[in-house]
């Protein structure tokens, strides 16, 4: 009775997307209002479905490296990593401390690029159109290194199964220092912008709760779980790839509302920076390949392998057969679950709160749908 | 005892994919493949034991990854006790594999975490196709999606699920990708026509 107005017949049904800017893709939500107020949001995707796990079983091992690169298009090396820690698990052997160091280094990088491409969308979004302008400036630096690194800057297929295909090149370290140094410092610049702002406190504070019990229902991870207040993350959790050595905080948040999704999310960036200062000071000497054959032919078994990537927890579960190919590939992608939390968050929400929602997901349809 | 009698069942279980290989050549060189798993000692699998006793086939671990394959009809209620009493608090993921050759053809395997016990688990149902396994949703939310993507690309339909619907693909999209008879360019052409005014196929 007391959800009930004088109005009740006239329930109305608002689309949003597919073709919506801040539904960052091809995200296509189906509204049910009482006039401002959200009863519900059904969420069609598929719109970027391209059968990525079909097309893992018919390449081989390392033929499907790059496919992996265009899921989460904002963070392809995470992506990559996650796949190829996958696979070194099936076969059983273990990148060497050099590759390792490599990895963890332009993984942060990407976190840093990846939670960048957030916040300006997400600001974006809610009105504030100044910081997508600063973070594509600062992203710029990151990608130069990518791009120096390897050759592509968004789909950047860095690793190989077994370590790296490209020896570092020369002043990689410098260049790296360099990007943390600029990036920093400009970090604050964005708090500046943003945390005292009383229009992005008004528009995030108590919109989109999800609290840490919910988190763990519907499988929500990554910053979204931390802004609830579970410290956890993946990285020390379960570290691979040579993670444990390096020191660095898990930001939590407490309320796990937008802002504080926001707060973590900006102090990640802070962390990460740690790691890759601590990272780049001592890459070891040695090789960058461990010792694995040409044609990789993993034995009969399967894994399951999750990094935490910078939308939440990635897994790749791979069955082998014993042949050249998976017998079968599952990505599990943090978007996709994470996505899944929408309905239940929007919920009594405004239907400008849903934008709000939507950018604090941070999600990529590339990975929604694969 | 149970330890005892497994290295004997487990065999008979995984022969099937093994027997679709060409039986003939193979005196030369290699033992038939299968998964080289090692049993799981512990606590939890001999509870699991105690608890759903022959509807546990199996506890085992491979490369340092602990699974239990079960009956069909047990898994939801061990999702619902590793849940409950086992602090297996977050389903992480539930996928399917397809073997055409084998009778039961379809593994479902639900991914498990403790975040208590920093644990990971699978648990692992054989299930014959048109079988319509129980739905996890009522144990875990997030098993919706998950099972409406199994539903989408294998064709397992979840009894009980609140909103079986394809998930990636159109609703009236026919045919079920992710199984081993669908090849990579099979499509459902007809639907293409139709909607997109292009020829189907490639």
């Amino acid at each position: 009775m007391p959800d009930q107005t004088f109005l009740d017949s006239t329930e109305l049904v608002l689309n949003m997307g597919p073709q919506h800017p801040s539904t960052h893709g091809v995200l296509r939500v189906v509204l049910k209002l009482d006039g401002e107020k959200v009863l519900g949001a059904d969420c069609v995707i598929g719109y970027l479905h391209r059968g990525v796990e079909k097309i893992g079983e018919n390449r081989t091992y390392q033929q499907f490296a790059p496919y992996v690169d265009r899921m989460d298009y904002c963070a392809a090396v995470s992506n990559g990593l996650g796949y190829c820690l996958a696979v070194e698990k099936l076969l059983n052997v273990e990148a060497p401390p050099r590759a390792q160091a490599v990895r963890v280094v332009l993984t942060e990088l990407n976190r840093i690029a990846s939670h960048l491409i957030w916040l300006g969308t997400h600001a974006l979004d809610i009105g504030a159109i100044t910081p997508l302008f600063y973070v594509m400036r600062e992203r710029e630096e990151i990608l130069n290194i990518f791009e120096k690194y390897c050759g592509a800057r968004l789909t950047t297929h860095a690793f190989r199964i077994g370590g790296l295909q490209y020896e570092t090149y020369d002043g990689l370290e410098e260049d790296v220092k360099a990007a943390c140094e600029h990036v920093l410092p400009k970090i604050d610049e964005y708090e500046r912008l943003l945390t005292g702002n009383r229009i992005w406190i008004g528009r995030l504070t108590n919109v989109g709760v999800l609290n840490a019990a919910d988190c763990k229902q519907y499988g929500v991870t990554g910053p979204m779980l931390r802004a609830a207040g579970v410290k956890w993350d993946l990285r020390q959790a379960q570290p691979y790839s040579g993670y444990q050595q390096y020191d660095f905080e898990i930001p939590t948040g407490t309320h796990g509302d937008t802002f504080d999704r926001y707060a973590v999310r900006m102090e990640e960036m802070r962390q990460s920076v740690r790691i890759i200062r601590q990272a780049v000071e001592k890459i070891p000497e040695g090789p960058i390949m461990a010792k694995i054959p040409k044609v990789i032919k993993p034995p009969v078994g399967e894994a399951y392998v999750s990094i935490e990537a910078p939308k939440g927890e990635l897994g790749y579960f791979i069955v082998s057969d014993g042949s050249t190919q998976p017998y079968r590939l599952r990505v599990r992608p943090p978007s996709f679950v994470n996505l899944q939390a929408l309905d239940q968050m929007t919920r009594g929400a405004l239907v400008a709160d849903v934008v709000a929602i939507i950018g604090t997901l941070d999600i990529v349809l590339g990975e929604v749908d694969r | 005892m149970p330890e005892e009698d497994k290295p004997e069942v487990k065999p008979a279980q995984t022969d099937p994919p093994a027997a679709a290989k060409p039986p003939a050549p193979r005196p030369a060189a290699k033992p038939p493949a299968v998964m080289a798993v090692s049993p799981w000692e512990g606590d939890l699998p001999a509870l699991l034991r105690q608890r759903f006793s022959d509807q546990v086939s199996e506890c085992s671990t491979y490369l340092g990854q602990n699974f239990v394959v079960a009956a069909p009809e047990a898994a939801i209620p061990i999702l619902e006790f590793l849940r409950f009493e086992a602090d297996f608090d977050y389903l992480v993921d539930i996928t399917a594999v397809d073997y055409p050759q084998r009778p039961e053809r379809f593994d479902l395997v639900y991914v498990l975490y403790s975040f208590a016990r920093n644990e990971r688990m699978r648990v692992k149902t054989k299930i014959a196709d048109g079988y319509k396994p129980a739905t996890a949703t009522k144990v875990h939310l997030a098993a919706n999606w998950l099972e409406r993507e199994v539903f989408d690309m294998f064709g397992i339909e979840f009894a009980g699920h609140p909103d079986m619907r394809r998930i990636l693909l159109p609703e009236d999209w026919e045919g079920y990708p992710l199984r081993k008879d669908k090849g990579i360019l099979d499509c459902d052409n007809k639907w293409i026509e139709e909607h997109l005014g292009i020829e189907g196929g490639q």
